[in-house]
């Protein structure tokens, strides 16, 4: 299966019959069954899919957290596939932003010595417009000096989203951001992230298993099964809502 | 809640086995102890029961000075000749031999040294042949005046071999003899007991060892058709209650405890070593329980609500404690058993061969370890355990449910128990406390650390920012910092382990080398000869030259005072005391510059005696004072008082006339003082002085620098010992600063998750725990200097009026602490950090 949009040299992240298994013998466990996706530069891409069906897997696999056992994977130029740790890590540091579920920030540093802490690591300074660009977008200027602590679930994770940011990654990943977030805080973080897709430019691949919040991208992939079954351009929630259920009744009878 | 218990004990087994390892040294090293005495206790029992086995009734004089075995050397003072007639006129004695045998006959070896020996006693005897336990190995006995024969074990120390000429230092001088035979023991012994036997013939040893003819140390029979206790109470009955009269058995007996009481000593350093080693280890384990505890908010907080009661809570963190306290407990005894059977072993060794007894675990020993590691691993644990009691079911429910808590209640605390330790220090160390000084000090430091270690959270925020900004330059630094700021309690436990052990070094150098100082500074200042002999001694007695040489040397051009010290361990008035006399009294004056404060201290006639100031006023005495005095040999005699001079710590207590020295138990000069007439030149007189010492191999003559340097080295060996005592309560600090970093990257996984996922390197990560490592141990050492430095400067003013005058501060060695807590906070980190590199991002992030 194949899911083949827009044009090839703009990918900045490329998935080419991807498998990843679990255990060997009667415990193994296909969580990728040769799974083949582009996702293109400047775009908003969610994939979806019931628990079980590989998305978070997937996501693992092209961000380089981990390995695949077959196929190959890119990150804009770079073959990830087969990178050493030190590879891996300046991979993660240089092209690569994360924004999990739970708020990953560090407890002891202060907002925005959180943002700028990928920078920091990298021994590079932040572009002062850019930054500034970046804190008034998450609208976080009167909290920079407050540790984690201090502040709203909501907010943290714009101090999240802030930091992948403003490295201006080749990719930014995004695992259930909106996860632990009340809805409104969770729209207002999904807001966000699909301005800064619409005004900068930016690349997003969002796991997600909310249709509403899949709604705010430009494009959703479905995986069941540890397959690509479907996907959807300029989706609502509806339609998203729709293409779910059409795909949970086979994977229950599958289960 | 039980199982629940279990489960959760396993779970963290490495962890706890970590911190229970302090717990393991300690009873390691009680445990140790009691199987050493008891080993040992028992091989001396086996050793002296076969020496006197030819014995059954012993009868030796009634000892004039009582003088334990650390002190010198025991003289019973000798029998006459004619006690052996006397014996024998006492039915069913048969065999009776008249014995001599004292300490003090030095062999001078193969290579123009004296043999040395520390513990077991250089025994010079008379030859008496062979018998049971006696046989010659090689030659024949002694007939002659200059033959001797040697036991086996002295005749390997020295080197020598049959028809060798030897020397030999007595209570005289050098002499010169030839060796004619060497002895050993049945069973292939080469000695008993390790001592060294040289055995002259009979008229040579009463003159040589006993200082006139026609005596005996003793007199030994054997029963002939009836009992040793029968003969013994029919000889004591013969003599009239003026000898001491026992059977073989007693005697073993006595020997023995003689010896086993040296061994107490051993069993104090290593009773030493637990204490330190369990006072760090319950530092460790309570920042273990602690750290679980906190670990556990969420489990014990489920355990709560789902309906179990805080006293179920603290039942399970004690619980734990217990297992892991039997835990240590268990490895403990078998390393202590390991220990002690080891240090027996070179005991033996060293001791020259003393056959040891099947090893023997003493029920104190159990009792002890467990005991012990019991009650420690528990009482450690109590804090926390109440501490988990009151966490609140709701807990369970939130995510974060370890705020940070208030530090006042602790630093009141702290500021308390460190005021009280303050107190029982100043009271104990301005004498006010009487006979509990000792107690009241060691009270008082144990507060003072406990306090300072409440005290070090509130210490900790400013300065481990104030050390970590040296290491902010990075970002894995800065991280690092922060970490290490993070949990003042904990960093500060972990830090106050490290305390402990470097503050008692620092106040131990402190006092060590503030004794030093002023000793030397006194001696420049008040010793007023150029050139001194004096020598190592070989052995608990001192080392001692020919009196001849004093009167030699005085003779060379350009020498203008001449000084030998004599000493003796005396019973002065019904006190013991350490009597001193001198060759020339005029050197009182004229080169330790004491200053008479009644009487005069310049001339002492045979019948008077001189006293330092502290003497007079504690005894109460003054000029016309009339004094018993009983020396080691001879009869008590009445001296006069006839002087008084100023006390200090060059003088002596008693000083008496050079004619009592003949009752000395080393009736020679110890030590030697040339003063020299002005423009002399050291170097010219040096060698000469050099040349009359070579028959007196003991000594050698040193110009007054290195003279000074030699006395204050003595002080070496004590701060060494001390130092090696407390490595080891550096080893479990480090053992402390491992766990807790082990514990910070086992409780921040996710965090050093994320730090990886967006992008730090493996080495990065490293240098992050490194520096917390670092920052941590360097603060520790910092507490350590400083309040080891606080203890000992309050020492040193507290001995000001015994002479530690100078205040001197071991600035290097601070420094070498300091750059040592560094190394030891890297290698600290060396594997948590690795943990911490290995981590699996992926999983990490998932963790929970």
């Amino acid at each position: 299966m194949t899911a083949t949009v827009g044009r090839q040299a703009q990918a900045a992240a490329r998935a080419n019959d991807v498998w990843k298994v679990y255990g060997s013998g009667e415990a193994q466990v296909i969580a990728l069954r040769g799974v083949s996706a582009e996702f293109e530069r400047g775009r908003f891409t969610a994939i979806m899919g019931p628990s079980g069906s590989g998305k978070s897997t997937l996501m693992h696999c092209l961000a380089g957290l981990d390995s695949v056992t077959r196929g190959t994977v890119m990150i804009g130029e770079t073959t990830v596939t087969g990178l050493n740790d030190s590879g891996l890590t300046k991979l993660r540091r240089d092209k690569v932003g994360f924004i999990f579920q739970q708020f990953n920030l560090l407890p002891t540093l202060t907002a925005q010595e959180n943002i700028l802490l990928p920078l920091s690591i990298a021994g590079r300074k932040a572009d002062p417009a850019w930054y500034d660009t970046v804190i008034d977008t998450v609208g976080l200027r009167e909290r920079l000096g407050h540790r984690p602590a201090q502040l709203s679930g909501g907010q943290q994770q714009r101090v999240a989203c802030a930091r992948a940011l403003v490295a201006r990654p080749e990719v930014i990943f995004a695992d259930e951001p909106t996860g632990n977030l009340d809805s409104r805080s969770g729209a207002e973080v999904l807001n966000f992230l699909r301005s800064s897709v619409r005004e900068h430019g930016q690349t997003i691949v969002m796991v997600t298993h909310d249709p509403t919040a899949a709604a705010y991208a430009d494009r959703v992939v479905f995986l069941a099964d540890g397959q690509i079954v479907s996907e959807l351009i300029e989706p609502t929630a509806d339609t998203v809502l729709d293409t779910m259920k059409k795909l949970d009744a086979p994977v229950e009878v599958g289960n | 809640m039980f199982r629940a218990t279990l489960k959760s004990l396993l779970a963290r087994k490495l962890r706890l086995l970590l911190s229970g390892l302090a717990v393991v040294l300690g009873v390691m090293f009680v445990s140790g102890a009691f199987v050493l005495t008891d080993t040992l206790g028992r091989s001396f029992d086996a050793v002296f029961a076969d020496a006197y086995a030819d014995v059954d009734v012993n009868v030796a004089a009634k000892p004039k000075v009582e003088v334990s075995e650390t002190e010198g050397e025991q003289v019973a003072g000798p029998v006459p000749a004619s006690l052996v007639d006397r014996v024998k006129a006492v039915p069913g004695a048969a065999d009776v031999r008249g014995v001599v045998a004292a300490d003090g006959a030095r062999l001078i070896g193969g290579n123009g040294k004296v043999v040395t020996s520390f513990g077991p006693p250089q025994l010079g005897e008379n030859w008496l042949g062979e018998s049971d336990l006696v046989s010659l190995r090689e030659g024949r006995g002694p007939q002659a005046d200059d033959e001797i024969v040697v036991n086996a074990a002295l005749a390997k120390a020295a080197g020598v071999r049959v028809g060798d000429r030897v020397g030999v230092l007595t209570l005289s001088p050098k002499k010169e003899f030839t060796l004619v035979g060497v002895f050993g023991y049945s069973g292939g012994r080469d000695s008993v007991g390790g001592a060294n036997e040289v055995a002259f013939t009979t008229p040579v040893a009463q003159r040589l060892m006993l200082g006139k003819p026609d005596v005996f140390s003793n007199v030994t029979a054997r029963a002939d058709g009836t009992t040793p206790e029968a003969l013994r109470d029919e000889v004591s009955g013969a003599l009239g209650g003026a000898y001491d009269v026992k059977t073989g058995d007693q005697l073993a007996d006595d020997a023995s405890a003689g010896l086993k009481e040296g061994l107490s000593f051993f069993n104090k350093i290593l009773l030493g070593f637990a204490a330190v080693a369990l006072l760090v280890g319950t530092f460790l384990i309570l920042n273990t329980f602690s750290i679980i505890v906190a670990q556990r908010t969420r489990e014990l907080a489920l355990m709560r609500a789902i309906g179990a009661s805080g006293r179920q809570v603290i039942g399970s963190v004690v619980l734990e404690a217990v297992a892991v306290g039997l835990i240590a407990s268990v490895l403990g005894l078998a390393a202590g058993i390991g220990v002690g059977a080891l240090l027996a072993y070179l005991f033996g060794k060293l001791a020259g061969g003393l056959t040891l007894a099947g090893l023997g675990v003493p029920p104190a020993a159990v009792i002890g370890a467990f005991a012990v590691g019991l009650l420690i691993t528990v009482v450690a644990a109590l804090l926390p355990a109440l501490r988990a009691a009151r966490i609140p079911p709701i807990a369970a429910m939130q995510d974060v449910a370890t705020p940070d808590r208030p530090l006042t209640k602790v630093t009141v605390g702290g500021a308390v128990v460190t005021t009280v330790g303050a107190v029982l220090l100043f009271l104990g160390l301005s004498g006010n406390a009487g006979d509990n000084t000792l107690a009241t000090i060691l009270g008082g430091v144990l507060f003072a650390f406990i306090g300072v270690a409440l005290l070090t959270p509130v210490i900790s925020r400013p300065v481990v920012s104030l050390l970590g900004a040296i290491f902010s330059w990075s970002v894995p630094g800065k991280l690092g910092r922060l970490n290490s700021g993070r949990n003042p309690r904990r960093t500060a436990i972990t830090a106050a382990a490290l305390m402990v052990g470097i503050a008692l070094v620092t106040g131990v150098t402190v006092i060590l080398d503030s004794a030093k100082g002023s000793i030397s500074a006194l001696a420049e200042d008040r010793i007023k000869a150029e050139l001194v002999i004096s020598g190592a001694s070989s052995g608990p007695r001192p080392a001692s030259f020919d009196a001849a040489v004093l009167e030699k040397t005085a003779a060379i051009p350009g020498v203008q005072l001449v000084d030998g010290e004599y000493g003796d361990m005396a019973t002065v008035g019904g006190e013991r005391t350490w009597v001193a006399a001198s060759s020339n009294v005029a050197a009182l004056e004229r080169i330790f510059g004491a200053k008479a404060t009644a009487g005069d201290i310049s001339r002492l006639a045979p019948d008077q005696m001189l006293l330092s100031s502290d003497t007079a006023k504690s005894r109460n005495l003054s000029v016309g004072s009339t004094v018993p005095v009983q020396l080691s040999r001879g009869e008590a005699r009445t001296y006069t008082v006839s002087g008084i001079y100023e006390s200090s710590q060059l003088t002596n207590p008693v000083v008496l006339p050079p004619q009592a020295t003949a009752d000395f138990a080393i009736p020679q000069p110890i030590q030697g003082f040339v003063q020299l007439a002005p423009g002399t030149s050291v170097g010219a007189v040096q060698p000469q002085v050099e040349r009359l010492l070579v028959d007196s191999p003991e000594v050698s003559v040193a110009d007054r620098a290195a003279f000074i340097k030699q006395q204050t080295s003595q002080l070496d060996t004590p701060l060494r010992m001390i130092q090696i005592l407390l490595a080891l309560a550096i080893v479990i600090a480090v053992l402390g600063i491992i766990n807790t970093l082990a514990l910070s990257v086992l409780e921040r996984t996710r965090e050093l998750g994320l730090l990886r996922a967006i992008g730090l390197r493996r080495a990065q990560t490293m240098r992050m725990i490194t520096v917390e490592a670092v920052v941590i141990s360097i603060f520790g050492a910092l507490l350590g200097v400083v309040v080891g430095t606080g203890l000992g400067a309050a020492v040193v003013r507290a001995l000001k009026d015994e002479g530690i005058t100078d205040l001197v501060l071991p600035w290097g060695q601070m420094v070498t602490f300091l750059v040592l807590a560094a190394i030891i906070g890297v290698v600290a980190a060396v594997l948590p950090a690795i943990r911490a590199a290995r981590i699996n991002v992926l999983g990490a992030i998932a963790h929970d």
